[in-house]
Formats: C-alpha cells, structure tokens, sequence
C-alpha cells in the first residue's frame, strides 16, 4: 500500500513524532510505500539539525534522517508552519534576510499543496498528533 | 480508491475542526489547509466539532489578545467552492448555541450523521 504520513506535534513534548516514526520504520519493513512524510504545526521542529537531546535518549531528529537517507524519503517540512517557528533553508534564509538555515539532512521545505498531493496520490494519509 | 492513479480522479476531503479559535494555533493552521486545498478540485468538506464550533462564532474581538482576527475568512470559503460545512449539534446545544450565532451558513448534523459523514471520505485530516 502506498501511504502518506503527516506529523503534526514536534519532538519529545508529544509522542506523535515516536509514533509517526515507528509507523513508518514498520509500515517500510512490511514492504509499504511511504508517497511522503509531512510535518506541520509544530511537527515541523522534527527538521531542526540543532536539537541536542541527552545521550542517553532517542534522537528523534538524527532518527528520521537515518531514515530518510535508507530509504529515500520524502520528508517535507510546511513553509508557512517553518517559517513561523525559526526553521529555514538557506535559501530561505537569504531570502528572509536571516544569518542562519537549520535544516537537518534529508528535510526539504515546501508548501502544503505537498499534503494535498499526498492525499490524493496515497492509498491513506494516516495522521499523527493534534 | 482503486484507481492505480489519483490523476484526474477527484477524492473525498474532510476537514475536521475540534478546537477553539485562539487557544492554540490548529484553527488557523487548519484554515491555511483548506484554502490551498481548495486549489486542489477535490470534493472539499469541513466539520466543526466539540470546542471546535467556536471557530464559528460571529462577533468575536481579537484585539485584548493581540492575534489576527481570522474569523471573516471562514466567510470566504464559499469563494473558494467550499460550501460543505457541517456542525455537530449535540456539541452547539453543549455550548448554548444556535445557528444564528454563526458567522456562514453551516449544515448542523447530530454526532450520529457526522459519523456517517466521515465514514463516506477518503481523506480525513484532523485538527
């Protein structure tokens, strides 16, 4: 089956990033196609690159990169959302003329006509968080 | 849907609603979805349930709280084809509220047929 993810809660605060993950990891091992993998609201704080969790802990960020780079992914953080909470790509960066882009690998940043898509084009959007 | 391709084939969209307007940031992030949506010529429904009928509600003034008062654009949704709106009625007799508090025309259903209603989609996306 061909399945879209959207992740609507960021890191650690709530568990639907952890799920979203584990859904996907398992949905991959099934043999599943995952269309796309869309954060929105504060999901979109899973692309940060510079999240510093304890060592001790899961790195939910570092996680889904790894995860992105295994299976090519398409893990899509919302413009609007992003740009509201600090997160930006280097052209976006320049763009909005800030000194700084924190995008962590495999992340790109896109408009939310890419969750519309992912609905139409998947066999379910299966949601998480919100 | 069985079609092997989404091209061309038209899905069912529901938007549902569950929060109050300015608590948190979902109603209006959830807006932002539904009018790019709309771009998309899908078959476009939005539903307002439990706090989320408070989203509607004429009248309300933003300015003490500093935030954007979004409320007129739910009134531009019609301009965009999405005229489908449904509201649960057990969650406006809970919160003492008729239609005419509202700021669209809305189709008020029981829980019961909002169930069926959602039954009926593809694609739920729910905030």
């Amino acid at each position: 089956m061909k399945l879209g993810i959207l992740v609507n809660e960021g890191p650690y605060t709530h568990q639907a990033s952890d799920t979203a993950y584990q859904f996907t990891k398992a949905a991959l091992a099934k043999g599943h196609e995952i269309y796309r993998v869309f954060f929105y609201h504060d999901g979109v704080n899973n692309g940060t690159r510079l999240t510093v969790p304890p060592q001790d802990d899961r790195n939910i960020v570092k996680r889904w990169s790894e995860l992105a780079a295994q299976h090519q992914l398409d893990l899509v953080l919302c413009v609007a959302a992003a740009q509201r909470r600090g997160l930006l790509d280097a052209s976006e960066a320049k763009r909005n003329g800030k000194d700084a882009d924190n995008i962590a690998p495999g992340f790109r940043i896109s408009g939310l006509g890419q969750l519309i898509e992912a609905g139409i084009q998947a066999d379910r959007l299966v949601v998480f968080g919100g | 849907m069985d079609e092997e391709n989404g091209e061309g084939v038209a899905k069912k969209f529901l938007y549902v609603n569950r929060k109050a307007p300015y608590g948190t940031i979902y109603a209006l992030e959830s807006l932002e979805v539904v009018l790019i949506g709309a771009a998309f010529d899908q078959e476009v429904s939005v539903a307002f349930l439990g706090d989320g009928v408070y989203q509607l509600v004429k009248g309300g003034d933003t300015k003490g709280v500093e935030m954007k008062n979004f409320s007129p654009s739910y009134g531009a949704l019609d301009d965009y084809d999405v005229n489908q709106l449904y509201v649960e009625q057990e969650a406006m007799q809970a919160r003492g509220l008729v239609e005419a508090d509202l700021v669209v025309n809305v189709e008020v259903v029981s829980a019961e047929r909002m169930a069926e209603i959602m039954e009926s989609q593809d694609v739920i996306l729910s905030f």
